[in-house]
């Protein structure tokens, strides 16, 4: 059952999902996957982090998604994240110009990942923040999560979703300021700490 | 054996084994734990649970699941009560991301890859039955030996200096793909002695919300495979699991060039409720 006929829904059954697998590296992976800001911006921020294991121990093949608005809260409909060069077939870069609010990054050998955008504006009645899909090897269906950043705590507190979450649960969501627009966000997949993961319904 | 994948070998430490040294995992513990797992989602659909579309993450028998799975149930999001959620919303990707050959894998250099020519193509559509138009596929996978163009790829089959393995697409009007490739080979991996995964293409996909996002594996039909590969049997409802795998289609095949191949994809996650122009 391969062919899904689109006239009754109940023949529209999802997909499966599967892992990502150890050998995404050559094909997802691209240059400047996480060069997200345009070139010079103000509102550039530096975000990064580690990817532990349920033993503490950081995940080297992770691949991370970023997906957020631009600092008025307005989300990007620009193409142009993994332009590509028709004469060699290589890969181009982003052109600094356009924000796609996009990007895609992987975990070094230490498991560290790091990403540069702009800070995100609020939408609707959340506090501003950054959606997130993690994969890896041995993770079978990804994760979704949440980079909220720190400072301004009556919008944290109004934020539908944290609000639904005791304080240590809704401070794995919460990014560290470390100063020059850095913030650090480290995802725990299990165990103490386990970041906070989220199923859209 | 030499031929061995990743580095995803795990030693059995089932309880009842601490007492005797570590045993090599067999593919007869791994089908017995996979038919234990099968059998126990039969029956909770049996007692009224609703069917499972998707692996649950913590599918014991894929020995890299065991650290890597949350504890703790996710938090729910009903996106219903905030329409101006970023995630319903999905990164655009237009033809400046693409080049001529990206959904030719065996035009990506200067020889012919070896291998059994193949067609795959299908829809992308969402819960709703309707076309995801415009959007990103990608494709990765083995060559026809069942390696991988990865410096951590240990399987010492040959590499293909014709093939890479990796393709682009965006969907049309109709939400169709096609890409041209070589059927990629099965290959052993590290789960457990023995183990081999069944010829398979990985596809990543996104949808007209970033809810959908879908990674996941293409199969081909009637691999003898499918039974011992703890990641196919990480879906254990059998409907869903049958829906990894194309069909053969006669009408996609290219005359004196490639067989054809069918598989349509449905994204899950809910998508937008606005109506979508152009969508």
């Amino acid at each position: 059952m391969t062919t899904t006929d689109p006239s009754g829904p109940e023949s529209v059954l999802p997909t499966p999902s599967h892992t990502v697998g150890p050998f995404y590296g050559y094909a997802l992976p691209f240059p400047g996957g996480g060069d997200i800001a345009p070139l010079g911006h103000p509102d550039t921020i530096t975000v990064h982090g580690h990817v532990h294991d349920g033993e503490g121990a950081p995940l080297p093949d992770a691949l991370l998604e970023l997906w957020g608005p631009d600092p008025d809260g307005r989300v990007a409909t620009a193409d142009g994240s993994i332009r590509r060069d028709p004469a060699t077939g290589g890969h181009l870069g982003r052109n600094g110009v356009e924000f796609t609010g996009w990007g895609r990054v992987q975990t070094d050998a230490a498991g560290h990942w790091h990403a540069r955008t702009l800070r995100p504006g609020a939408r609707g009645r959340s506090a501003p923040y950054l959606s997130v899909c993690v994969f890896a090897r041995g993770l079978l269906v990804h994760l979704f999560t949440r980079i909220y950043l720190p400072g301004d705590p009556a919008a944290l507190t109004a934020d539908p979703l944290l609000a639904r979450l005791d304080e240590a649960r809704r401070d794995t969501l919460i990014a560290v300021d470390e100063g020059r627009g850095t913030y650090r966000f480290d995802i725990r997949l299990q165990g103490e700490g386990e970041t906070v993961f989220l199923e859209f319904q | 054996m030499n031929a061995v994948h990743s580095v995803d070998a795990v030693p059995r430490q089932d309880p009842q084994d601490l007492q005797e040294p570590l045993m090599p995992l067999t593919q007869q513990d791994v089908d017995q734990e996979m038919a234990a797992r099968r059998a126990e989602y039969r029956k909770r659909v049996a007692d009224g649970a609703p069917v499972e579309h998707h692996p649950r993450r913590d599918y014991a028998p894929y020995r890299s699941s065991a650290l890597r799975h949350p504890e703790r149930p996710p938090v729910t999001i009903e996106v219903r009560a905030d329409p101006e959620l970023v995630e319903l919303h999905s990164p655009a990707f237009g033809e400046r991301d693409l080049t001529e050959t990206d959904n030719d894998l065996t035009r990506q250099h200067t020889g012919e890859p070896i291998g059994e020519r193949v067609t795959v193509s299908g829809r992308l559509l969402d819960r709703e039955g309707r076309p995801v138009r415009g959007q990103l596929i990608e494709i990765w996978q083995a060559n026809a030996a069942g390696r991988y163009a990865h410096q951590r790829e240990q399987h010492d089959a040959p590499l293909d200096p014709n093939f890479t393995g990796m393709g682009r697409t965006l969907t049309d009007a109709d939400g169709g793909y096609r890409f041209t490739t070589v059927r990629p080979g099965p290959y052993p991996w590290r789960n457990h002695v023995n183990a081999w995964r069944p010829a398979h293409i990985h596809f990543s996909l996104f949808g007209t919300a970033f809810t959908q996002r879908l990674v996941t594996q293409m199969y081909f039909p009637n691999d003898p495979l499918f039974p011992y590969d703890p990641i196919l049997q990480s879906v254990t409802d059998d409907a869903a699991r049958q829906r990894l795998v194309a069909t053969y289609d006669h009408s996609l095949s290219v005359p004196e060039f490639s067989l054809g191949y069918h598989w349509d994809i449905v994204l899950d996650g809910p998508a937008a409720t606005w109506p979508q122009e152009g969508r």
